[in-house]
């Protein structure tokens, strides 16, 4: 039975026509919106569509309760219309984004703040009071890492509150998008976050691929099962090199050099896995739709699945000392806390979200390629302290260790090893395809909609950071601003995911 | 504390002797192209993604080195080698056809530079944009397997300590003031080294009306290291090479 009418039940990866979605008046969708909030419903996207002269304002939630499956529902978009954000915070950003896109009011927005344009004319937040003092730290930092701004408002050494500014790496892709060919979408998505790069080559394959075997037209090819097993083994060697490379960096961070150096080193052997598999380090250029581009040898196979073997054992002793060692541990430990709660109303996902007690991963309750034969081990933890998420990472970083080897193996069992063939696919008019996917950082999803001619006129993509950057500023609140560099750490989220 | 020791007898050295001793990459590594004729160049031109395959060359400041032009022309056009030296000193040097080829090992900085930054020479690198992929191969220059310090090559973490400026991203107009704010605060003499394909014609971002597209359209580049990313390797032997610090 349906529990709300205002709301289409969705399956990720099929395609659905924009005709079966239904559309409300402004106020009537917000009531039952509101309904499935209360309810302990998720957003997933909420972002504008182009809807015959008019602009749709297309929302997609997720809920525990129903297995599988999303929420999708949407009204006409009005000026001034009363804000989700207040009652819900973790419509912050994507209803911020809403404001600059379509260059209207959300009535009651707490912060209708520039997120990617005109953001050098933007006055930061001021905290008033004779004790508070300000650090500002970026867009240029210290380190090699991507642009950002975070200005600290503390007294004395307590961050009281912390702003976090993107956009300054706001290069047009979602705008850009649609006036390419099928052919460059792929490169330009895998450029949203170079270190994601193979879950996001594989949500929009996931996307072409719903849309033209939605199509009924006879062109969507059978899935094979050996391109999806490799698909999900360089997915899960994605997620091993990153947790790696963090745990590395958040030895570096806490000044345990020895960690630091081992794991730094290790992350390299991972990322020469993805290297043999695709001849990028980053696995650029491997997955397009209909087809797994690189073929792997058995040979080939055989030296990664021993490399593998070698990894997991060194990364296991090294996890063994850095976990054993009282200095690390005492700065780990009660740092940047994010309580379960916080973490539930901002909507946090991914290795923060677990750390903070929160039982979410895609690949177990929406799965997709090859997760649906694989029992996924979803690891949480209570404390959603730095600790937690360094232990989770460590986890997670073995389980995809194991993982993979577990598809290498599987897949020199088969018969039937070849790739698929390339094939241009026709894609099914006016149509809607949203697909999600476990990247290392959490949940990331991409949607795509197409024209009455089958043409690609919006994709909107999610980096799993849009739901988490204001999980970093509220983990601060408290804390010392010499622990945030461990902090960002341990979260470790993408500008350039955000900045689009 | 024993564990610490046992953990570092384990783990052993692992520096690579480069360049005393030559280093081999895998060879699915998709490194510098070496065209083979010009017969399918045209075939695979249309298949290119960047554009970047023209009159049966390949402008390797915009190839991302996907290898769609090796696949679609049967390696007849074009065949990837494993070769990771590929640096030049200009923007035309980048494009590499059937006669015409990159030698990174005459890659080199005049005299005067070499002299002065040889042995010590500090960078600080710029993000303007981009994917964080080059980032990310940036930092592993500073894990054992690299370790780019032991030719007294760092990354430091003020302008004004540095000697020059390692520059990545297609420069977003957004960022295009924070670049150059930190040029200027960079002491003269200063390098410019454009690191990665966005850093150089703007990678896959290139026709975005929201960048640049490209280091040198606002700054004088010395030094062009292609690829999406450069491997680690790639830039090394660039840095390596320019300063003659295989000495």
């Amino acid at each position: 039975m349906k529990e709300n009418d205002a709301f289409i039940e969705y399956r990720p990866g099929e395609s659905l026509p924009l005709s079966q979605i239904p559309r409300m008046h402004y106020y009537d969708f917000y009531n039952q919106a509101s309904l499935e909030i209360d309810r302990q419903a998720q957003v997933v996207h909420y972002f504008p569509l182009e809807d015959g002269g008019k602009k749709l304002l297309l929302l997609v939630l997720r809920k525990k309760s129903l297995h599988h499956k999303l929420l999708i529902g949407a009204a006409y978009a009005v000026n001034d219309a009363i804000s989700f954000t207040v009652r819900s915070k973790m419509f912050h950003l994507f209803e911020r984004e809403i404001m600059e896109e379509l260059n209207l009011r959300l009535h009651g927005h707490p912060w209708p703040k520039p997120l990617r344009k005109e953001i050098q004319n933007y006055k930061l937040f001021t905290l008033q009071g004779s004790e508070v003092h300000e650090v500002g730290v970026g867009p240029v930092h210290a380190g090699v890492i991507e642009p950002g701004h975070f200005r600290f408002s503390a007294v004395g050494e307590e961050v009281k509150f912390l702003e976090i500014q993107l956009g300054y790496q706001h290069r047009g892709i979602e705008k850009l998008l649609p006036t390419l060919s099928l052919a460059r979408m792929p490169t330009l998505i895998e450029g949203v976050a170079g270190d994601s790069a193979v879950s996001l080559a594989l949500l929009f394959a996931n996307v072409i691929e719903g849309l033209t075997l939605g199509g009924g037209e006879g062109q969507g090819l059978p899935k094979s099962t050996a391109d999806s097993i490799l698909r999900t083994l360089a997915l899960e060697l994605e997620r091993s090199c990153n947790h790696i490379g963090d745990l590395g960096a958040l030895s570096g961070d806490v000044a345990f050099l020895p960690a630091a150096a081992y794991f730094g080193r290790m992350r390299g052997e991972v990322l020469n896995l993805l290297l043999q598999l695709s001849g990028n380090r980053f696995g650029k250029n491997l997955i397009r739709p209909f087809s797994y581009r690189i073929p792997l040898t058995k040979e080939r196979a055989v030296t990664i699945i021993k490399k593998i073997d070698e990894v997991k054992r060194e990364v296991e002793e090294v996890g063994a000392l850095l976990f054993s060692t009282p200095s690390v541990l005492a700065r780990f430990e009660h740092i940047g806390v994010l309580a379960h709660t916080t973490a539930l109303k901002l909507g946090v996902v991914g290795v923060a979200a677990r750390a903070s007690n929160i039982d979410y991963d895609v690949r177990r309750d929406y799965p997709y390629e090859y997760y649906h034969d694989i029992n996924v081990p979803v690891r949480s933890l209570a404390a959603g302290d730095v600790l937690s998420r360094a232990r989770i990472r460590y986890q997670e970083s073995i389980d995809a260790l194991i993982i993979s080897k577990n598809l290498l193996n599987h897949w020199i069992s088969l018969d039937e090893r070849a790739t698929r063939a390339v094939a241009v696919p026709t894609l099914s008019a006016s149509s809607l395809v949203i697909s999600l996917c476990e990247a290392w950082r959490g949940e990331m999803s991409l949607a795509a909609v197409t024209d009455s001619k089958g043409a690609i006129v919006k994709i909107k993509i999610k980096d799993p950071s849009f739901h988490n950057w204001a999980g970093l500023a509220y983990a601060m609140r408290g804390g010392e601003i010499s622990d945030f560099p461990l902090c960002n750490k341990s979260f470790n989220l993408s500008y350039c995911g955000v900045d689009l | 504390m024993y564990q610490i020791l046992w953990n570092r007898f384990k783990q052993g050295k692992r520096t690579h002797a480069y360049p005393k001793a030559p280093l081999e990459l895998p060879e699915m590594y998709r490194g510098l192209p070496l065209i083979q004729g010009s017969d399918k160049g045209e075939e695979a031109a249309t298949h290119c993604p960047q554009q970047a395959i023209f009159s049966s060359s390949i402008d390797l400041g915009k190839c991302i080195f996907c290898g769609e032009c090796e696949q679609r022309s049967n390696s007849e056009f074009v065949r990837f080698s494993n070769c990771f030296e590929m640096s030049t000193n200009t923007r035309e040097e980048l494009i590499v056809s059937e006669y015409r080829s990159i030698d990174a090992k005459s890659c080199l900085g005049r005299k005067s530079i070499r002299e002065l930054f040889g042995r010590s020479f500090q960078l600080r690198q710029v993000s303007a944009g981009g994917c964080n992929a080059c980032e990310s191969d940036i930092n592993v220059l500073n894990t054992p397997f690299f370790d780019l310090a032991r030719f007294g090559v760092q990354i430091v973490a003020s302008p004004r300590h540095a000697d020059g400026l390692m520059i990545t991203g297609p420069v977003t107009l957004n960022m295009k003031h924070a670049l150059l704010k930190t040029y200027n605060a960079t002491p003269a003499p200063k390098l410019v080294i454009a690191v990665g394909s966005c850093a150089i014609a703007g990678g896959p971002f290139y026709d975005s009306p929201e960048v640049i597209g490209g280091v040198d359209e606002l700054l004088p580049v010395d030094l062009f290291i292609p690829g999406c990313p450069p491997h680690p390797m790639t830039i090394l032997s660039a840095i390596v090479n320019y300063l003659s610090l295989h000495h």
